[in-house]
Protein backbone atom coordinates (compact mmCIF):
# COMPACT_ATOMS: atom_id res chain seq x y z
CA UNK A 1 0.00 0.00 0.00
CA UNK A 2 2.04 2.59 0.89
CA UNK A 3 5.07 2.92 -0.56
CA UNK A 4 8.03 4.82 -0.80
CA UNK A 5 10.18 4.59 -3.77
CA UNK A 6 13.26 4.76 -3.23
CA UNK A 7 15.02 4.16 -6.61
CA UNK A 8 17.69 7.30 -8.01
CA UNK A 9 17.69 9.34 -4.85
CA UNK A 10 20.81 9.08 -3.19
CA UNK A 11 23.52 6.66 -3.65
CA UNK A 12 24.72 8.31 -6.80
CA UNK A 13 28.45 8.00 -7.80
CA UNK A 14 29.99 10.89 -6.42
CA UNK A 15 30.93 12.74 -10.37
CA UNK A 16 27.55 12.16 -11.59
CA UNK A 17 24.73 14.99 -12.06
CA UNK A 18 22.83 15.85 -9.41
CA UNK A 19 19.04 14.78 -10.04
CA UNK A 20 16.49 16.18 -7.97
CA UNK A 21 14.70 13.32 -5.95
CA UNK A 22 11.71 12.15 -8.13
CA UNK A 23 8.81 12.13 -5.45
CA UNK A 24 6.48 9.11 -6.24
CA UNK A 25 3.05 10.46 -7.42
CA UNK A 26 1.31 7.80 -5.21
CA UNK A 27 0.17 9.22 -2.43
CA UNK A 28 -0.63 6.87 0.70
CA UNK A 29 -4.62 7.23 1.29
CA UNK A 30 -4.70 4.45 4.27
CA UNK A 31 -6.01 7.24 6.93
CA UNK A 32 -7.69 9.36 4.52
CA UNK A 33 -9.44 6.05 4.10
CA UNK A 34 -10.00 5.63 7.40
CA UNK A 35 -11.20 9.17 8.12
CA UNK A 36 -13.57 8.52 5.74
CA UNK A 37 -14.97 5.43 6.96
CA UNK A 38 -14.93 6.54 10.18
CA UNK A 39 -17.38 9.19 9.45
CA UNK A 40 -19.74 7.18 7.80
CA UNK A 41 -19.84 4.80 10.31
CA UNK A 42 -20.89 8.11 12.75
CA UNK A 43 -23.40 9.14 10.20
CA UNK A 44 -25.25 5.84 9.65
CA UNK A 45 -25.41 5.39 12.92
CA UNK A 46 -26.87 8.59 14.20
CA UNK A 47 -29.01 9.28 11.20
CA UNK A 48 -32.87 9.02 12.08
CA UNK A 49 -34.55 8.91 8.90
CA UNK A 50 -38.23 8.24 10.04
CA UNK A 51 -39.37 11.30 11.59
CA UNK A 52 -41.63 10.68 14.74
CA UNK A 53 -45.37 8.84 13.98
CA UNK A 54 -48.21 11.17 15.12
CA UNK A 55 -51.76 9.23 15.77
CA UNK A 56 -54.32 11.95 15.21
CA UNK A 57 -57.44 11.92 17.47
CA UNK A 58 -60.55 14.50 17.40
CA UNK A 59 -62.05 15.57 20.62
CA UNK A 60 -66.02 16.70 20.20
CA UNK A 61 -65.83 20.80 20.70
CA UNK A 62 -66.65 21.99 24.10
CA UNK A 63 -70.41 23.02 24.76
CA UNK A 64 -71.83 25.68 26.41
CA UNK A 65 -74.38 23.58 28.43
CA UNK A 66 -74.14 20.19 29.15
CA UNK A 67 -76.10 18.01 27.05
CA UNK A 68 -79.23 17.27 28.99
CA UNK A 69 -80.65 13.82 27.59
CA UNK A 70 -77.64 12.25 25.89
CA UNK A 71 -78.67 10.60 22.48
CA UNK A 72 -79.49 6.73 22.61
CA UNK A 73 -75.93 5.13 21.55
CA UNK A 74 -76.75 2.21 19.22
CA UNK A 75 -73.94 -0.42 19.60
CA UNK A 76 -71.88 1.54 22.46
CA UNK A 77 -68.88 0.05 24.57
CA UNK A 78 -67.38 2.04 27.46
CA UNK A 79 -63.98 1.24 28.73
CA UNK A 80 -62.55 1.75 31.98
CA UNK A 81 -59.25 2.78 32.46
CA UNK A 82 -57.39 2.86 35.63
CA UNK A 83 -53.71 2.43 36.99
CA UNK A 84 -52.69 -1.06 35.04
CA UNK A 85 -56.17 -2.24 34.29
CA UNK A 86 -58.85 -1.82 31.56
CA UNK A 87 -62.64 -2.62 32.43
CA UNK A 88 -65.24 -2.59 29.53
CA UNK A 89 -69.34 -2.64 29.51
CA UNK A 90 -71.45 -2.67 26.80
CA UNK A 91 -74.27 -0.32 26.28
CA UNK A 92 -75.89 1.95 28.91
CA UNK A 93 -75.09 2.38 31.96
CA UNK A 94 -77.56 1.23 34.86
CA UNK A 95 -76.38 2.01 38.13
CA UNK A 96 -78.62 1.17 40.98
CA UNK A 97 -82.08 2.23 41.47
CA UNK A 98 -82.15 3.01 37.41
CA UNK A 99 -85.97 4.19 35.88
CA UNK A 100 -85.57 1.69 33.50
CA UNK A 101 -85.55 -1.27 36.04
CA UNK A 102 -82.67 -3.02 34.47
CA UNK A 103 -79.87 -5.37 36.11
CA UNK A 104 -77.19 -3.62 37.16
CA UNK A 105 -74.17 -3.08 34.65
CA UNK A 106 -71.06 -4.99 35.25
CA UNK A 107 -67.79 -4.43 34.81
CA UNK A 108 -65.75 -6.99 32.67
CA UNK A 109 -61.92 -7.10 32.73
CA UNK A 110 -59.90 -7.17 29.51
CA UNK A 111 -56.06 -6.36 28.48
CA UNK A 112 -54.18 -5.80 25.82
CA UNK A 113 -52.81 -9.05 24.95
CA UNK A 114 -53.61 -11.00 21.69
CA UNK A 115 -57.30 -12.44 23.19
CA UNK A 116 -58.03 -9.24 24.73
CA UNK A 117 -59.08 -5.80 23.71
CA UNK A 118 -58.14 -6.72 19.61
CA UNK A 119 -60.44 -10.03 19.88
CA UNK A 120 -63.42 -8.16 21.61
CA UNK A 121 -62.97 -4.84 19.39
CA UNK A 122 -62.99 -6.50 16.24
CA UNK A 123 -66.00 -9.01 17.26
CA UNK A 124 -68.30 -5.68 17.92
CA UNK A 125 -67.33 -3.84 15.17
CA UNK A 126 -67.21 -6.85 12.43
CA UNK A 127 -69.94 -4.45 10.81
CA UNK A 128 -67.61 -2.02 9.72
CA UNK A 129 -64.62 -4.53 8.95
CA UNK A 130 -66.73 -6.55 7.09
CA UNK A 131 -67.92 -3.85 4.97
CA UNK A 132 -64.45 -1.72 4.52
CA UNK A 133 -63.10 -5.11 3.05
CA UNK A 134 -65.51 -4.53 0.32
CA UNK A 135 -64.95 -0.88 -0.35
CA UNK A 136 -61.12 -1.91 -0.17
CA UNK A 137 -61.48 -4.25 -2.67
CA UNK A 138 -63.49 -1.83 -4.58
CA UNK A 139 -60.70 1.14 -4.16
CA UNK A 140 -58.00 -1.45 -5.11
CA UNK A 141 -59.79 -2.38 -8.60
CA UNK A 142 -60.14 1.38 -9.02
CA UNK A 143 -63.96 1.56 -9.42
CA UNK A 144 -63.70 4.08 -6.52
CA UNK A 145 -61.39 7.03 -6.62
CA UNK A 146 -59.56 8.14 -3.25
CA UNK A 147 -62.01 10.93 -2.28
CA UNK A 148 -65.24 8.83 -2.32
CA UNK A 149 -63.16 5.49 -0.42
CA UNK A 150 -62.77 8.19 2.28
CA UNK A 151 -65.82 9.24 2.69
CA UNK A 152 -67.56 6.11 2.23
CA UNK A 153 -65.03 4.91 5.04
CA UNK A 154 -66.27 7.77 7.09
CA UNK A 155 -70.18 7.57 6.15
CA UNK A 156 -69.44 3.06 7.02
CA UNK A 157 -67.96 4.46 10.70
CA UNK A 158 -70.66 6.47 11.70
CA UNK A 159 -73.36 4.43 10.87
CA UNK A 160 -76.09 2.81 13.27
CA UNK A 161 -74.58 -0.31 13.13
CA UNK A 162 -70.98 0.42 13.77
CA UNK A 163 -69.40 0.54 17.31
CA UNK A 164 -69.20 3.82 19.39
CA UNK A 165 -66.39 4.02 21.76
CA UNK A 166 -66.41 6.06 25.51
CA UNK A 167 -63.45 6.30 27.31
CA UNK A 168 -63.22 7.32 30.87
CA UNK A 169 -60.58 7.58 32.78
CA UNK A 170 -59.33 7.44 36.60
CA UNK A 171 -56.65 9.05 38.16
CA UNK A 172 -54.14 6.91 38.50
CA UNK A 173 -54.40 5.67 34.66
CA UNK A 174 -51.12 6.05 32.45
CA UNK A 175 -51.10 7.80 29.29
CA UNK A 176 -49.76 4.58 28.10
CA UNK A 177 -52.53 2.79 28.20
CA UNK A 178 -54.87 5.73 26.78
CA UNK A 179 -52.44 5.54 23.86
CA UNK A 180 -52.53 1.97 23.38
CA UNK A 181 -56.48 1.73 23.69
CA UNK A 182 -56.59 4.43 20.73
CA UNK A 183 -54.36 2.92 18.62
CA UNK A 184 -56.27 -0.49 19.32
CA UNK A 185 -59.95 1.27 18.44
CA UNK A 186 -57.95 2.83 15.18
CA UNK A 187 -56.96 -1.20 14.04
CA UNK A 188 -60.54 -2.06 15.14
CA UNK A 189 -61.73 0.95 12.67
CA UNK A 190 -63.50 2.13 15.39
CA UNK A 191 -64.65 5.88 13.77
CA UNK A 192 -66.48 7.54 16.91
CA UNK A 193 -64.09 7.77 20.35
CA UNK A 194 -65.04 10.15 22.71
CA UNK A 195 -62.97 10.60 26.12
CA UNK A 196 -65.29 11.69 28.42
CA UNK A 197 -65.38 12.10 32.56
CA UNK A 198 -66.25 9.24 34.82
CA UNK A 199 -69.76 9.44 36.47
CA UNK A 200 -69.45 8.54 40.56
CA UNK A 201 -70.58 4.90 40.25
CA UNK A 202 -68.51 4.07 37.76
CA UNK A 203 -65.48 4.81 40.08
CA UNK A 204 -67.29 2.79 42.68
CA UNK A 205 -68.05 -0.26 40.61
CA UNK A 206 -64.48 -0.17 39.72
CA UNK A 207 -63.53 0.15 42.91
CA UNK A 208 -65.08 -2.79 44.13
CA UNK A 209 -63.21 -4.76 41.30
CA UNK A 210 -59.91 -4.37 42.76
CA UNK B 1 12.19 -27.70 -16.56
CA UNK B 2 12.06 -23.99 -17.17
CA UNK B 3 10.43 -22.57 -13.56
CA UNK B 4 6.93 -21.33 -14.26
CA UNK B 5 7.25 -17.29 -13.83
CA UNK B 6 4.07 -15.97 -11.83
CA UNK B 7 3.60 -12.22 -12.40
CA UNK B 8 4.47 -10.02 -9.89
CA UNK B 9 1.78 -7.88 -8.79
CA UNK B 10 2.06 -4.81 -7.00
CA UNK B 11 1.04 -5.33 -3.63
CA UNK B 12 -1.10 -2.04 -3.78
CA UNK B 13 -4.26 -1.55 -4.57
CA UNK B 14 -5.82 1.16 -6.12
CA UNK B 15 -7.97 2.91 -3.71
CA UNK B 16 -9.51 5.81 -5.26
CA UNK B 17 -12.66 4.13 -5.87
CA UNK B 18 -13.29 2.75 -2.21
CA UNK B 19 -12.37 6.12 -1.61
CA UNK B 20 -14.88 7.60 -3.49
CA UNK B 21 -18.04 5.55 -2.99
CA UNK B 22 -17.06 6.17 1.01
CA UNK B 23 -16.78 10.19 0.99
CA UNK B 24 -19.89 9.45 -1.30
CA UNK B 25 -22.22 7.47 1.52
CA UNK B 26 -20.22 10.23 3.93
CA UNK B 27 -21.89 13.37 2.06
CA UNK B 28 -25.55 11.28 1.86
CA UNK B 29 -25.94 10.58 5.51
CA UNK B 30 -25.10 14.13 6.06
CA UNK B 31 -27.35 15.70 3.94
CA UNK B 32 -30.05 13.16 5.10
CA UNK B 33 -29.40 12.93 8.97
CA UNK B 34 -32.09 15.63 11.13
CA UNK B 35 -30.56 16.80 13.50
CA UNK B 36 -31.30 15.63 16.82
CA UNK B 37 -32.99 18.63 18.51
CA UNK B 38 -31.53 19.12 22.37
CA UNK B 39 -34.68 18.53 24.36
CA UNK B 40 -34.76 19.38 28.09
CA UNK B 41 -36.79 16.46 28.97
CA UNK B 42 -36.29 12.72 28.35
CA UNK B 43 -39.40 11.26 27.04
CA UNK B 44 -40.53 7.33 26.04
CA UNK B 45 -43.91 8.00 23.74
CA UNK B 46 -45.87 5.15 23.29
CA UNK B 47 -46.08 2.83 20.36
CA UNK B 48 -48.82 2.88 17.87
CA UNK B 49 -49.04 1.27 14.75
CA UNK B 50 -50.39 4.80 12.79
CA UNK B 51 -48.28 5.63 10.16
CA UNK B 52 -48.52 9.56 10.32
CA UNK B 53 -46.05 11.61 9.82
CA UNK B 54 -45.15 14.73 12.17
CA UNK B 55 -47.05 17.86 10.14
CA UNK B 56 -44.39 20.64 9.03
CA UNK B 57 -46.03 23.30 11.51
CA UNK B 58 -46.86 22.17 14.86
CA UNK B 59 -47.17 23.53 18.35
CA UNK B 60 -46.35 20.75 20.25
CA UNK B 61 -46.84 20.39 24.75
CA UNK B 62 -44.41 17.95 25.86
CA UNK B 63 -45.71 16.13 29.63
CA UNK B 64 -43.15 14.79 31.27
CA UNK B 65 -43.08 11.48 33.80
CA UNK B 66 -43.87 13.59 36.07
CA UNK B 67 -46.56 15.83 34.52
CA UNK B 68 -44.02 18.66 33.84
CA UNK B 69 -45.33 20.84 31.04
CA UNK B 70 -43.32 21.88 27.84
CA UNK B 71 -43.86 23.40 24.43
CA UNK B 72 -42.50 24.00 21.68
CA UNK B 73 -43.28 25.67 18.31
CA UNK B 74 -41.59 24.70 14.84
CA UNK B 75 -40.82 27.87 13.13
CA UNK B 76 -38.31 30.89 14.65
CA UNK B 77 -40.54 33.12 13.12
CA UNK B 78 -43.40 32.39 15.14
CA UNK B 79 -41.67 31.70 17.95
CA UNK B 80 -40.59 35.39 17.54
CA UNK B 81 -44.15 36.67 17.21
CA UNK B 82 -44.89 34.18 20.45
CA UNK B 83 -42.34 35.77 22.84
CA UNK B 84 -43.58 38.88 22.12
CA UNK B 85 -46.61 38.88 22.27
CA UNK B 86 -46.16 37.12 25.90
CA UNK B 87 -43.46 40.29 26.59
CA UNK B 88 -46.67 42.44 26.07
CA UNK B 89 -49.54 40.50 28.14
CA UNK B 90 -47.01 40.03 30.72
CA UNK B 91 -45.08 43.40 30.96
CA UNK B 92 -41.85 42.05 30.81
CA UNK B 93 -38.92 43.59 30.09
CA UNK B 94 -36.88 41.20 27.96
CA UNK B 95 -33.66 42.42 25.79
CA UNK B 96 -33.13 40.82 22.06
CA UNK B 97 -30.49 38.63 23.03
CA UNK B 98 -32.87 36.99 24.90
CA UNK B 99 -35.60 37.21 22.64
CA UNK B 100 -33.03 35.79 19.81
CA UNK B 101 -31.92 33.36 22.48
CA UNK B 102 -35.89 32.31 22.29
CA UNK B 103 -35.79 31.37 18.86
CA UNK B 104 -33.51 29.47 19.04
CA UNK B 105 -34.27 27.07 22.02
CA UNK B 106 -36.01 23.91 22.03
CA UNK B 107 -39.04 22.98 23.71
CA UNK B 108 -39.10 25.44 26.86
CA UNK B 109 -40.64 25.20 30.21
CA UNK B 110 -40.87 27.46 32.97
CA UNK B 111 -43.22 29.75 35.10
CA UNK B 112 -43.80 33.49 33.25
CA UNK B 113 -41.21 34.45 36.65
CA UNK B 114 -38.51 32.12 35.63
CA UNK B 115 -38.36 33.09 32.02
CA UNK B 116 -35.87 36.15 31.55
CA UNK B 117 -33.15 34.32 33.87
CA UNK B 118 -34.20 30.43 31.92
CA UNK B 119 -33.33 32.42 28.65
CA UNK B 120 -30.14 34.38 30.00
CA UNK B 121 -28.91 30.30 30.97
CA UNK B 122 -26.70 28.29 28.01
CA UNK B 123 -28.60 25.22 27.41
CA UNK B 124 -26.25 22.72 29.62
CA UNK B 125 -27.77 25.14 32.55
CA UNK B 126 -31.02 24.72 31.26
CA UNK B 127 -30.73 20.80 31.53
CA UNK B 128 -30.29 21.32 34.83
CA UNK B 129 -32.36 23.62 35.71
CA UNK B 130 -35.12 22.45 38.17
CA UNK B 131 -38.40 23.68 37.05
CA UNK B 132 -41.55 22.98 37.57
CA UNK B 133 -42.80 23.72 33.66
CA UNK B 134 -45.54 25.90 32.39
CA UNK B 135 -47.82 25.69 34.86
CA UNK B 136 -50.82 24.45 33.59
CA UNK B 137 -53.55 25.13 36.04
CA UNK B 138 -56.31 27.32 34.49
CA UNK B 139 -55.71 29.76 37.71
CA UNK B 140 -52.53 31.64 36.47
CA UNK B 141 -53.82 30.24 33.01
CA UNK B 142 -49.95 30.61 31.80
CA UNK B 143 -50.13 27.64 29.55
CA UNK B 144 -53.47 28.80 28.29
CA UNK B 145 -52.18 31.98 27.10
CA UNK B 146 -49.00 29.82 25.84
CA UNK B 147 -51.15 27.76 23.09
CA UNK B 148 -53.29 30.63 22.44
CA UNK B 149 -49.99 33.39 21.04
CA UNK B 150 -48.54 30.24 20.19
CA UNK B 151 -51.34 29.12 17.65
CA UNK B 152 -52.14 32.39 16.64
CA UNK B 153 -47.89 33.29 15.60
CA UNK B 154 -47.89 29.55 14.20
CA UNK B 155 -51.35 30.51 11.86
CA UNK B 156 -49.41 33.44 11.01
CA UNK B 157 -46.56 31.89 10.00
CA UNK B 158 -48.37 29.32 8.24
CA UNK B 159 -50.07 31.77 5.97
CA UNK B 160 -46.98 33.57 5.03
CA UNK B 161 -45.98 30.53 4.20
CA UNK B 162 -48.55 29.23 2.08
CA UNK B 163 -48.39 33.16 0.24
CA UNK B 164 -44.76 32.27 -0.95
CA UNK B 165 -45.99 29.23 -2.00
CA UNK B 166 -48.71 30.52 -4.04
CA UNK B 167 -46.43 33.15 -5.29
CA UNK B 168 -43.76 30.46 -6.48
CA UNK B 169 -46.15 29.52 -8.53
CA UNK B 170 -46.47 26.36 -6.78
CA UNK B 171 -50.14 24.71 -5.93
CA UNK B 172 -49.74 24.56 -1.79
CA UNK B 173 -53.12 23.00 -0.22
CA UNK B 174 -53.73 25.08 2.66
CA UNK B 175 -54.41 23.14 5.20
CA UNK B 176 -50.68 21.80 5.24
CA UNK B 177 -49.59 24.93 6.40
CA UNK B 178 -52.17 25.40 8.93
CA UNK B 179 -50.86 24.71 12.52
CA UNK B 180 -51.27 21.52 14.33
CA UNK B 181 -51.29 20.22 17.48
CA UNK B 182 -48.84 17.69 18.92
CA UNK B 183 -49.03 15.99 22.80
CA UNK B 184 -46.04 14.36 23.37
CA UNK B 185 -46.96 12.63 26.41
CA UNK B 186 -44.58 10.17 28.18
CA UNK B 187 -46.00 6.83 28.51
CA UNK B 188 -45.76 6.50 32.39
CA UNK B 189 -47.42 9.93 32.66
CA UNK B 190 -50.38 9.93 35.04
CA UNK B 191 -53.55 10.63 32.12
CA UNK B 192 -54.67 13.39 34.22
CA UNK B 193 -51.95 15.62 33.44
CA UNK B 194 -51.96 15.07 29.89
CA UNK B 195 -55.60 15.27 29.93
CA UNK B 196 -55.31 18.75 32.06
CA UNK B 197 -53.80 20.09 28.73
CA UNK B 198 -56.17 18.66 26.41
CA UNK B 199 -58.74 20.84 28.25
CA UNK B 200 -56.99 23.79 27.88
CA UNK B 201 -56.67 23.11 23.90
CA UNK B 202 -60.42 22.31 24.15
CA UNK B 203 -61.04 25.32 25.80
CA UNK B 204 -59.31 27.48 23.47
CA UNK B 205 -61.42 25.20 20.37
CA UNK B 206 -58.82 23.64 19.31
CA UNK B 207 -60.15 19.90 19.17
CA UNK B 208 -57.65 18.31 16.59
CA UNK B 209 -55.26 16.76 18.59
CA UNK B 210 -51.90 14.20 17.90
CA UNK B 211 -50.24 12.33 20.00
CA UNK B 212 -46.72 11.48 19.37
CA UNK B 213 -45.91 7.58 19.21
CA UNK B 214 -43.41 5.27 17.94
CA UNK B 215 -43.39 2.99 15.69
CA UNK B 216 -44.83 -0.02 15.67
CA UNK B 217 -45.56 -2.55 13.27
CA UNK B 218 -49.47 -2.95 12.27
CA UNK B 219 -51.06 -6.49 12.50
CA UNK B 220 -51.83 -8.13 9.53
Amino acid sequence: MAEIADNGGGGHDKGGKKRPKKGSTRIDMTPMVDLGFLLLTFFVMTTTFSKPKVMSLVYPPKTEEPIENPPKVNNGITFLLTKDKIYYYTGQFYGPGNKEGKPLTQLEETSFGPDGVRKLLAGLNSYVISNKKGLDQKYNAKSIDEKKYKDMLSKLQTDREALKVLIKTDDKATCENFVNLIDELEIAQVGVIAPVDLIVAELDLMKAKK
Amino acid sequence: MPKIKVPKHSPSIDMTPMVDLAFLLVTFFMLAAIPRVDSPVEVTTPASTSEKIIPENNLTVTIDKGGRVFMDISHSDARMELIESIEGEYKLKLTEKQKLEFTKMSSFGCSIAELPKYLDMESTERKKFETKGIPADSATGQLRNWINFGNLAALNTGRTKFEEAVMKGKNPIKSDFEPKYVLRVDGKAVYIHAQNVINTFRDLNLNNLNFITSAEKAPK
